[in-house]
């Protein structure tokens, strides 16, 4: 085995290309897990922690860019109006000791279906920023996962941050697991409302190959909304609308048994954490529309 | 209501600081805390090699062969050995049943048996060598459960048995069976005006000790060998390693390295005589330190249990009778199953009263990971099931389920289902009333002026609920444990206590071979120490075998045994003091002849007070030094038909009310208060008696609602042996656990105490189950219960 | 490979580092610093807990060669740490902590009754004593820089506060609720001190 260390990220670019199957390690919070149960030898690992870029994050005007190494902790500090959805998925996550190493960008790398941040990107929307020494390119958060593990990565790409949308409404994010910290997702819901567009989109982690989104959900939701004026009235969602898409999310899982849970399980509570996620967020939009209201 | 016994009363040494009933702080805190306490897993020596174990990765097969030469070819290499390595024709071990080969031998009976270990210079280099092993395995079917262990033309998972309980088992794949017959019950069934049956399923459950199983073994000059390590019985485990190594026990020294946790299951040896036979082969020394994975399959488990229970009682709720079957896994090897049998059976009806009983408990051979020893073993699975059914019986009943639970409680006296009588404070119906009297805690703790604290509702930081779908339940459970080692066992420990006087001042010296295991052994043996001989001074010697016996740090036994054994060799130490005393000052003051004596504060006194001289001046140059052996009184084996006999030292109560609050759409629970009342006997040290007790709660906790060892039915395999997928409680999982102690002598004991550390394990996993229950209504048949059993979709 | 880093205030290098070792493996084994435990060896415990560059992290999931240059605090340090952050507000002076040659010379202590009197310790350390939260102790290292890091962010927390930040924590011998009272009792001592 060997150790990289590139400081700075043209070094990381050009040691990956020459070794393209050194595995990336910032956190270590994946990667040394695998190390020390003797999971997995790389021939090579490529330490990105001395790539200072990789922590920083900047606030623009639609999205926020947000490097591959900023550590979990930092995002729910720093970024809980601007990401709001990402800031309590980023609560979720493991402990404190882990939130203060492992950042987003190793959740997108691993790519595994339980990640926690992945139903909040799916929700907000986002865009993954990889590059090589043949250039760089993003790849929208949809077109990320490509199966169970998988990513659309290529072998000498590493992810240099990802852009993501700006809360332009309430975001939620909830997740089961069977311990009150420290838990791996049993499963997991995102939910982001988007005023602007009017629209509606879901995450959902562990109950799939990979995270997906409950389109058909959204769409159905997008059209009851439109249909009954809901964006302008700002009308309490009638119990039935919620519990359709509540529904229509379980239906959009395609889980598995495991030791974690059951299929019959996850896509139950995928369904009660949707239908309780939308009341929180269109509690929260009808509370900010009223304050609006009365401020005008 | 009124409660039977009083409290003990103490003369000698109640005036010494320190002494017994103070919280007097541990004596190893210090380097706990800094990091300093050297632990078994933090040994090192110079030159030391690092040992590995390569585990078999199927649960039954033949091994066909085993090719080591490409690992011993490996630079960095030293040693590699399988079973056909082994010195002399002693080849396997066990507590009780010498059924676990140190190695496999032709056959492995469990996943994760060791088949070959490995010593190199890095531990790196070990793993890559222990990978490089091949071997071949042939499968075998697997036997997993009654049925398929049982059946007519089932394997025998250990052939041509010829051990004690061979002979009485109906059938080779059942390591024990006791039943226990008193009464009646069919007749007595007669007379039930209400019955309920249940069928309860209770899951593996793991120590979960945080220091991983480690020591270093260390070649000495003599051909022997020095064993630094963590377990609960140094003698115990001399006794099964000795042989093996071909050595008399003289030349195998032990000394208790630090030890992370035991809760049983260090009772059996891990990685002992692996370290050691490498380190005899090599000629260097030897550290071997499991990793977590490595951990779930170096020691036994909590055994899983399937439990048959009916109950009867009359209209007005007195139970009429009991009839149980309590099947117990033992896995593949023997360990501890015996006198968990003994246990689960003797136990099982738990502390009531109850005349007619037909109670049969058995532990099987299959080929599951080997179960054993942990806090409370056998009484844990029964109080599960025994607790479950008061409830059922209460419900059917229309009563109260505490009443019905007080109107049959046990008291002083009480006829035990094996005949043996309750001589000592049995304050049930007490304890009940305690933990019922505490004030609840305060209904939506988690509402605040900034919303919903998701912190404190189910589902925690995973931000499940706000409040919606959250219905709170509570429960009451009680149980009754043995103390000490039962059946008949010689269950005796040994202490050696010296007197002389340092830089002026006198002080004492206690050296027991006691594992200290977190327990606090080592602070209260000081305080004995200190009340006996009326000395502040006292220094603890580091446990080793160069003393006798203590026994096993297990059953609640050490304080009582150790405990006793420190205390009469303080009394015995305290005689010698006093009659040099007498020799030389005796002629000085006729109260030396007269007055009843005592040690006080560092000086000799009357019973009237009156100071008859300094021990300074007593001892001057000379040392008093005793080692002597002390032991409960003797019990007696349980009737291998019957169940009759007194099997049992002591008992040990705890009650718990549990609070707690679900998630009834999504089956989370957050577990608000286990509030406990416990009869400790004598509290020698209150504070750590609040730590057993709080400590042992939350384990019966965890087993209520996370945690299991999942092994797959189909191919005996562990599916979860790490920490991300065996849950602990964390402590935002953990709730309050307020605690009442209440203390009634024992006159058979040191002091009047009460063995305390395991009782509080059993009556917190029904206690939340019985809360659960209430909040939603279900019936809820096993344990633990996971979110897909609160909402049907298991 | 060779590393280069700051522990408890001091300059240490480990040579002949496997690629692959954690920064736990290289303090407990190269450094004569176990006091950091390995518990778990997969962040679920806590055990190992260290400060690196001031953030708590579990150094079983750091490895060794991503050390190179920063600094790192064990639970062999704290009592310094805490002493030099009262007096100075830092580990500056780089005079906390074990030399090498110590470190080099590190062999395991006894566990009589005599040993580690007179040591000075931080206020976490003396509160975890008073307040009967050591038992096994395993623990107890990763747990008392948890804590002290908590309080020096939060002199004043509830409890629930302490609760989320001792989540990434096992303890299996104590229930918790000694370790509640030691670190309530941290806090009300330190708050009496200012």
């Amino acid at each position: 085995m060997d150790f990289l260390r590139p400081a700075s990220w043209e070094e990381a670019l050009a040691a990956k290309a020459e070794h393209p199957t050194a595995v990336p390690i910032a956190g270590g919070t994946d990667v040394m897990v695998e190390i020390n149960f003797d999971h997995r030898r790389p021939e090579y690992l490529l330490d990105l922690n001395r790539i200072g870029d990789l922590y920083e994050w900047e606030v623009g005007e639609e999205s926020v860019r947000l490097g591959a190494s900023v550590p979990y902790s930092e995002i729910m500090e720093s970024l809980r109006a601007e990401l709001p959805g990402l800031a309590l998925a980023s609560h979720t996550v493991a402990s404190p000791q882990i939130r203060n190493r492992g950042g987003v960008g190793g959740n997108l790398g691993t790519a595994s279906p339980a990640g926690d941040a992945h139903p909040a990107l799916l929700a907000a929307g986002a865009e993954v920023e990889v590059e090589s020494v043949r250039g760089s390119r993003r790849i929208p958060i949809d077109e990320f996962y490509t199966g169970v593990k998988r990513n659309a990565l290529a072998a000498d790409e590493l992810i240099r941050a990802v852009h993501i949308k700006k809360a332009d409404g309430p975001q939620q994010y909830s997740k089961v697991g069977t311990r009150n910290a420290m838990v791996i997702a049993v499963c997991a819901f995102g939910l982001a409302l988007h005023p602007e567009t009017r629209t509606v989109r879901t995450g959902i982690g562990s109950a799939a190959p990979t995270p997906v989104r409950a389109k058909a959900a959204e769409e159905f939701l997008n059209a009851a909304l439109e249909e009954g004026g809901f964006w302008d009235n700002g009308k309490i969602i009638t119990p039935s609308v919620a519990k359709q898409f509540a529904e229509l999310c379980s239906g959009a899982c395609n889980p598995i048994d495991d030791v974690r849970g059951t299929a019959s399980y996850r896509r139950h509570a995928v369904g009660v954490m949707a239908r309780r996620t939308l009341t929180w967020t269109w509690e929260s939009y009808r509370g900010d529309r009223r304050l609006t209201e009365g401020a005008a | 209501m009124p409660t039977n016994g009083a409290p003990t009363k103490i003369t000698q040494g109640s005036q010494t600081k320190g002494g017994i009933g103070e919280s007097t702080l541990r004596p190893d805190g210090t380097l706990k805390v800094t990091g300093e306490f050297a632990y078994s897993s933090d040994m090192w020596h110079e030159d030391m090699l690092w040992g590995q174990i390569l585990r078999s990765t199927v649960a039954h097969a033949e091994i066909v062969s085993i090719d080591t030469s490409e690992a011993l070819a490996m630079a960095g290499v030293y040693a590699v050995m399988t079973y056909d390595d082994l010195p002399t024709d002693v080849k396997n071990y066990g507590l009780e049943i010498q059924d676990t080969p140190v190695l496999a031998h032709g056959k492995v009976r469990h996943h994760g048996e060791p088949v070959a270990i490995v010593a190199a210079d890095h531990p790196e280099t070990a793993r890559r060598a222990a990978a490089k092993i091949k071997v071949d395995y042939r499968e075998l079917p697997v036997i997993t459960d009654e049925a398929s262990a049982t059946a007519p033309d089932a394997i025998l998972v250990h052939e041509g048995r010829d051990d004690h309980h061979s002979g009485h088992v109906p059938h080779p794949n059942i390591v024990h069976r006791q039943p226990i017959l008193r009464g009646d019950a069919a007749e007595a069934a007669e007379r039930a005006d209400v019955i309920v049956k249940g069928e309860y399923t209770f899951g593996m459950q793991d120590q979960a000790f945080l220091g991983p199983e480690s020591g270093l073994a260390v070649p000495d000059e003599d051909g022997g060998v020095h064993l630094y390590i963590a377990t609960q019985w140094l003698h115990s485990d001399l006794k099964q390693i000795a042989p093996v190594l071909g050595l008399p026990e003289s030349k195998v020294r032990m000394t208790l390295a630090g030890v992370g946790g035991a809760f049983g299951g260090r009772e059996d040896l891990s990685m002992q005589i692996h370290a050691c036979l490498l380190a005899m082969r090599t000629g260097k020394p030897v550290k071997i330190v499991y990793n977590r994975f490595e951990s779930f399959f170096g020691h036994v488990h909590r055994h899983p249990a399937k439990l048959y229970y009916e109950h009867g009682a009359t209209s007005d709720g007195k139970l009429t009778h009991v009839k149980c079957r309590i099947v117990l896994d033992g896995g593949a090897y023997a360990s501890a199953s015996p006198a968990v049998v003994g246990n689960a059976s003797s136990l099982s009806i738990g502390p009531y009263v109850v005349e007619d009983v037909d109670i049969e408990a058995i532990a099987l051979y299959t080929n599951n990971p080997p179960c054993g020893a942990m806090r409370g073993f056998g009484a844990v699975q029964a109080c599960f099931a025994y607790e479950a059914q008061m409830d059922k019986l209460a419900e059917k009943l229309g009563m109260d389920p505490v009443e019905l639970r007080q109107l049959n409680a046990m008291e002083q006296g009480t006829i035990m289902p094996t005949g043996q009588p309750v001589d000592s404070p049995a304050p049930v119906a007490e304890l009940l009333r305690r933990v019922k009297a505490m004030p609840l805690p305060p209904e939506r703790q988690w509402e605040s002026s900034e919303g919903a604290d998701v912190r404190q509702l189910p589902g925690g930081l995973s931000n499940t609920t706000h409040g919606e779908g959250v219905v709170r339940g509570i429960g009451y459970a009680v149980g009754i444990k043995n103390v000490g080692f039962s059946e008949g066992f010689d269950d005796y420990s040994t202490a050696k206590v010296r007197m002389e006087v340092i830089g002026g001042e006198p002080v004492a010296t206690v050296h027991t071979a006691m594992a200290e295991v977190g327990q606090g052994g080592v602070t209260v043996h000081a305080q004995i120490a200190r009340t006996e001989l009326g000395v502040t001074q006292v220094t603890i010697h580091p446990a080793d075998t160069q003393v006798g016996s203590a026994g096993s740090t297990s059953a609640s036994r050490q304080t009582y045994v150790t405990g006793g054994a420190v205390k009469n060799s303080c009394e015995l130490v305290r005689e010698k003091v006093l009659e040099i005393g007498r020799r030389k000052f005796g002629s000085y003051h006729p109260a030396w002849a007269t007055a009843e004596l005592l040690l006080e504060g560092g000086k000799v006194v009357t019973d009237g007070g009156e100071v008859l001289g300094d021990l300074v001046d007593v001892l001057e140059g000379e040392v008093v030094e005793i080692e002597a052996e002390w032991r409960h009184r003797p019990t007696e084996a349980f009737d291998l038909r019957t169940g009759q006999g007194n099997g049992h030292v002591q008992y040990s109560f705890a009650a718990h009310r549990a609070v707690v609050e679900v998630d009834t759409e999504l089956g989370l629970v957050k577990v608000i208060e286990l509030a406990c009342a416990q009869d400790v006997g004598k509290a020698l040290n209150p504070l750590s008696v609040l730590g057993q007790i709080q400590g042992g709660t939350l384990q019966g906790m965890g087993i209520a609602v996370m945690e299991e060892i999942i092994v797959d039915p189909k191919t005996a395999k562990v599916r979860n042996p790490s920490f991300t997928d065996y849950l602990l409680p964390t402590i935002l999982d953990t709730p309050i656990i307020p605690v009442d102690v209440l203390e009634l002598a024992d006159d058979h004991a040191p002091y009047g105490l009460r063995g305390i550390g395991e009782a509080p394990t059993l009556s917190s996993t029904p206690a939340v189950l019985a809360a659960i229950r209430s909040a939603t209504g279900l019936e809820l048949n096993r344990t633990p219960v996971r979110p897909e059993h609160l909402t049907g979709m298991a | 490979m060779r590393v280069n880093f700051t522990v408890n205030g001091r300059p240490q290098e480990a040579d002949d580092v496997w690629e692959g070792e954690s920064l736990l493996y290289v303090l407990r084994e190269r450094m004569g610093l176990p006091g950091s435990k390995n518990a778990c060896e997969q962040g679920e415990c806590g055990s190992c807990t260290v400060r690196l560059d001031g953030v708590p992290v579990c150094s079983c999931l750091v490895a060794a060669g991503q050390v190179e240059g920063r600094e790192v605090v064990t639970v062999e340090g704290l009592a310094d740490f805490a002493k030099q952050r009262a007096e100075h507000g830092g580990c500056a002076s780089g005079a906390c902590g074990t030399s090498l040659q110590d470190a080099q010379q590190w062999a395991a202590k006894g566990q009589d009754s005599q040993t580690g009197e007179g040591t000075e310790l931080s206020p976490v350390q003396q509160a975890f004593i008073d307040a009967g939260a050591v038992q096994c102790g395993f623990c107890t290292p990763g747990l008392l820089v948890a804590a002290d890091e908590m309080l020096e962010r939060n002199p004043n927390p509830s409890d629930a506060d302490i609760r989320e930040a001792l989540s990434g924590n096992l303890c299996r011998c104590t229930g918790y609720e000694k370790i509640m009272d030691a670190v309530r009792l941290a806090a009300a001592r330190q708050s009496e001190a200012v």
